[in-house]
């Protein structure tokens, strides 16, 4: 295939950044640094990239669900005239690269060399000279299955006669995974024991998937006289990845240079380290040549980090009066056929601990057991926040239960029963710390928003015409920025953050992120944060990140961390250059350090505005042949790493208003209200973003969304056609409002916002819907509330999903 | 086999393997990577280009098929008078975050616009619901197409890095 003549690609971007003309510079609505190169089609991709000599490299994936290996033949494959290599898991046995660990400590085949534990699992691949004869000599490989009983419901998985999935593991004669509990179990029995009324409820938050636009792929180039990797990915966490690889591959970490370029989202699907990552680095240590590797849709909805799959027993005692006393709860976790979670070690259940929601609890107690099962691994990912969207909609729909029980209001019986102000920093029964709330207020403004008492007498008056109008409310708190480091880390990687800031001797910046956008806006974002603090226009600063050579160490984006943690960081750092930037001003200024006042952008004398030095006045002289005050060195920059004290609790509440046909169970969603608070606020537009995003994701999972398994382990899920996402036509105009509770431990109070909708909306829809339901007698069912499965409901059989 | 077409106003022409899809001779071919690729099953929609004026979705159309054909790309959309109203419509109001589904978004957006050219709310979200967008939730997505409905006309726009 040659390109006899090419058309003129579109000319380079030329807006200028103008200054943000907010006086003084910093945090409020700017329109996006990034928006210029995407909206031209320049946002560079991964399989944007195109490198001199580069190799296309395909997966074959194992057709069924569990199966022993009896051959694998790739003499025809060897053949294909374009093929360079084939490579199977005996290979890589050979090179002891057959499997590699996951973050969770588990280990994981990167090519099958015994079994296929799942469908969609990687068996061999194929490096050839372009994307479509890699395909070709795919069908060339000839594997022998000796087909195994599959594990898919997990609730067999632990049955005497399973079969054991995971004979790789010394010893292994089950299928379990891990157990874990948290809470005083003795203390809660002794709570439900003596309370007035006890709710039981039966709540499975089913298999999704996060299906970003852009599936994974990497560029892997190896350059032999060097010794140097660079790996061009679809990673969330460059600097986490390149650590692993280094460990993986026996390479040396400085001589492996993880690139993360523009990611079309991720949404956790991009924390983890998929076997394709690890096959394109061997075809290139193979072969000397860059070697791209970009799934196709199927293989990113079948084969790559799946969330949720939580089958939950929920419990909840109160008083008669509607005090809710404790909440219990027995957790069936799927975890697939590897252990790929990725949450802090000692959180194999990530952060669902939080389960006992916005309220104040007497006791709580959870119990969980994990297992394997013959499907996909993975386990956090989707804008969960790490489990906290289960513990969300565990806690969220069985407070609606009880409401239902008591035949009370559910806005009235979480306002009775929310942590008061005064309480906070509030210590949970689970041992959480909240840092700050003010819960009614957020509550009471999003009432208002919906107008929630004319809402509930529209709903009378439509109940009456025999209409189905449900009102849903959601309250959810969520724990993010992980985290401390002395609690929390991944793969033994402390979870704290660096960030480098460095000023240009005429006044220009570049800040060095160890976080990586897949969307949310850092590159505006993060100059915010750094402008606020420094006065120099956000236009006149740099954010480089998603590159390990040319950024500190730190864990990445996901679980709502980035502004939590590494922004924390970047206002730090700017901090500290400011310090410096003080001491060279009270030279220029020759008054003392006490003297001098900051006002965003200068330094002037106090009592004496018309003597000051700009921070560029200031780069100019610290870069400069002038003197610098005695002990201070030239230049104007500094590096930090945060360890943050605490999480941070952001938390919103959420009214959606549903309409159900009576005739074909078709919910629409009509209105939703959504009143975020994530404290300080930096950039509002953006913020919105995140919320509407997130509210889509939401009624996605509510309605629509679902990865199901037939009885042999096949994925029902596996294409766009089946895996169904919200579009335009799905989803309302979303009304958002917001409140400011500033985080106190935060340098600038902010407590991240990038899953907030995500993790809050999915209880209100289906809230709305049970609300809806209600003339039918229904307390509650799962999702996704597909017609058939609403139908199913008002016909008095609400099934579960799994 | 060989293939002409006039893409984004040039005419080009290649040798190409005959089952070779639009967007992967767009991409990989042209070297136009502003067109994406994203579910192999016409239900993402984030390949849409136009043919003769007609927004398509791209992994399902053969180059061969575009031969003799005229093709408009998101790199055409940007001419010698700038940004196009949708463009800039994109920036002003918060219609992307990744960037991914953008491309498809604005192509179907400026041909909603040549035909209706003052499309309301429900109007916008039935010519994109063929699309799929995972970061924004539509909303503003739609405010973005009303924005360049009411800047036909290359009113200046906020710039990019200010605050209001």
């Amino acid at each position: 295939m040659t390109t006899v003549t090419a058309p003129t690609a579109g000319r380079r971007p030329v807006d200028k950044f103008d200054d943000n003309d907010q006086k003084p510079v910093g945090h409020g609505r700017m329109l996006r640094k990034e928006d210029p190169r995407f909206i031209r089609g320049m946002g560079k991709y991964c399989d944007d990239f195109q490198l001199p000599g580069m190799l296309h490299l395909a997966i074959l994936r194992s057709p069924v669900a569990h199966a022993r290996l009896v051959s694998v033949d790739v003499s025809a494959a060897q053949a294909h005239p374009k093929v360079k290599a084939v490579i199977t898991g005996a290979d890589l046995a050979e090179k002891g690269l057959a499997w590699m660990p996951t973050l969770s400590n588990d280990v994981q085949a990167v090519l099958a060399t015994d079994k296929v534990r799942f469908q969609g699992q990687e068996v061999a691949f194929v490096v050839a000279e372009d994307r479509y004869a890699a395909r070709d000599a795919l069908e060339l490989i000839d594997v022998e299955y000796d087909i195994l009983a599959p594990v898919v419901d997990a609730r067999t998985a632990l049955s005497p006669d399973a079969p054991v999935i995971r004979d790789d593991l010394d010893g292994k004669t089950d299928n379990h995974c891990f157990d874990w509990q948290t809470g005083d179990e003795a203390a809660t029995e002794a709570v439900f024991a003596k309370a007035d009324v006890v709710v039981k409820q039966d709540i499975v938050y089913p298999r999704v998937h996060p299906a970003p636009m852009e599936t994974c792929g990497c560029v892997a180039d190896y350059e032999r006289v060097d010794g140097k990797l660079t790996l061009w990915t679809t990673s969330q966490a460059p600097h986490a990845h390149r650590t692993v690889y280094a460990l993986v591959s026996g390479l040396p970490e400085h001589k492996i240079r993880v690139i993360s370029p523009d990611l079309g989202g991720g949404f956790g699907n991009k924390v983890p380290i998929y076997p394709g990552y690890v096959c394109a680095i061997v075809a290139s240590l193979v072969l000397g040549k860059p070697v791209k590797w970009m799934e196709d849709r199927s293989e990113n909805l079948i084969s790559t980090g799946f969330a949720r799959d939580y089958i939950m027993q929920g419990e909840i005692a109160a008083t008669k009066e509607g005090k809710i006393l404790a909440i219990r709860t027995n957790v069936l976790a799927d975890h697939g056929a590897f252990n790929g979670t990725a949450a802090p070690v000692k959180y194999p259940a990530g952060f669902f601990g939080v389960f006992t929601g916005s309220y104040d609890l007497e006791a709580a107690y959870c119990k969980m057991t994990a297992v394997y099962t013959n499907k996909a691994p993975g386990g956090v990912a989707y804008a969960c926040s790490f489990r906290i969207t289960e513990a969300v909609y565990l806690v969220e729909r069985i407070v609606d239960c009880l409401a239902d029980e008591l035949k009370m209001d559910p806005v009235e019986l979480r306002l009775k029963n929310f942590i008061r102000p005064e309480q906070f920093p509030y210590t949970t029964k689970t041992g959480w710390v909240y840092d700050s709330g003010d819960y009614e207020k957020t509550m009471r403004l999003s009432m208002e928003l919906a107008g929630y008492d004319a809402l509930r007498r529209e709903q009378a008056e439509r109940r009456r015409r025999g209409e189905l109008m449900g009102i849903g409310v959601s309250f959810f708190t969520e724990a993010v920025g992980a985290g401390p480091r002395k609690d929390m880390d991944i793969l033994g990687l402390g979870m704290a953050d660096g960030c480098e800031l460095r000023i240009h001797p005429t006044g220009k910046a570049v800040v060095r992120l160890a976080v990586k956008t897949q969307g949310q806006g850092h590159e505006t974002t993060f100059a915010q944060i750094v402008a606020e603090e420094i006065g120099i226009p956000p236009a006149d600063i740099e954010v480089v990140h998603g590159d390990t050579d040319n950024t500190p160490f730190g864990l990445g984006t996901y679980g709502s961390r980035s502004t939590p943690v590494s922004g924390a960081a970047a206002a730090l750092v700017a901090r500290k250059v400011r310090d410096k930037a003080r001491i060279i001003a009270s030279g220029m200024l020759e008054v003392s350090v006490a003297d001098l006042e900051w006002t965003k952008g200068s330094f002037h004398v106090k009592g004496d505005p018309g003597s000051s030095v700009t921070i560029q006045d200031i780069a100019m002289r610290a870069h400069g042949a002038g003197d610098l005050p005695e002990g201070i060195e030239g230049g104007l920059e500094a590096q930090i790493c945060y360890n943050p004290v605490n999480l941070t609790y952001p938390y919103g509440a959420y009214i959606c208003v549903v309409d159900v046909d009576p005739g074909t169970a078709q919910v629409k969603v009509r209105r939703f209200v959504a009143v975020d608070d994530c404290g300080t606020r930096i950039n509002p537009m953006i913020i919105e973003g995140q919320v509407h995003g997130g509210l889509t994701d939401g009624v996605g999972m509510a309605l629509m969304q679902i990865i199901a398994f037939d009885e042999d382990g096949n994925c029902l899920g596996g294409s766009l056609m089946d895996y169904l996402i919200p579009t335009a036509l799905e989803v309302p105009d979303w009304e958002t409002g917001h409140t400011v509770t500033p985080s106190p431990h935060h340098p600038i109070g902010a407590k991240g916002i990038g899953e907030s909708a995500t993790v809050g909306s999915p209880p209100a829809v289906v809230n709305a819907v049970v609300d809806a339901l209600k003339p039918y007698g229904v307390r509650h069912a799962d999702m996704p509330l597909t017609p058939s499965r609403v139908w199913d409901a008002m016909q008095g059989h609400p099934t579960p999903p799994v | 086999m060989q293939v002409t077409m006039t893409v984004n106003g040039d005419e080009v022409a290649a040798e190409i393997e005959g089952r070779t899809l639009l967007v992967h001779f767009l991409r990989d071919q042209l070297r136009l990577t502003g067109t994406h690729w994203g579910c192999d099953t016409s239900n993402c929609g984030t390949c849409v280009v136009w043919l003769d004026g007609e927004p398509v979705k791209s992994c399902t159309v053969l180059a061969a098929m575009a031969g003799g054909h005229e093709v408009r790309t998101v790199e055409g959309l940007e001419t010698e008078d700038g940004l196009d109203p949708v463009q800039q419509g994109f920036m002003q109001c918060h219609g992307l975050q990744c960037g991914f589904c953008t491309p498809g978004m604005m192509m179907t957006a400026r041909a909603l616009l040549d035909r209706n050219p003052d499309p309301d709310e429900q109007e916008i979200r039935e010519a994109i619901s063929g699309q799929i967008c995972r970061c924004t939730g539509y909303a503003t997505i739609v405010r973005s197409v009303r924005w360049a409905a009411t800047h036909a006309d290359g009113v200046q726009p906020e710039p990019v890095g200010s605050t209001s």
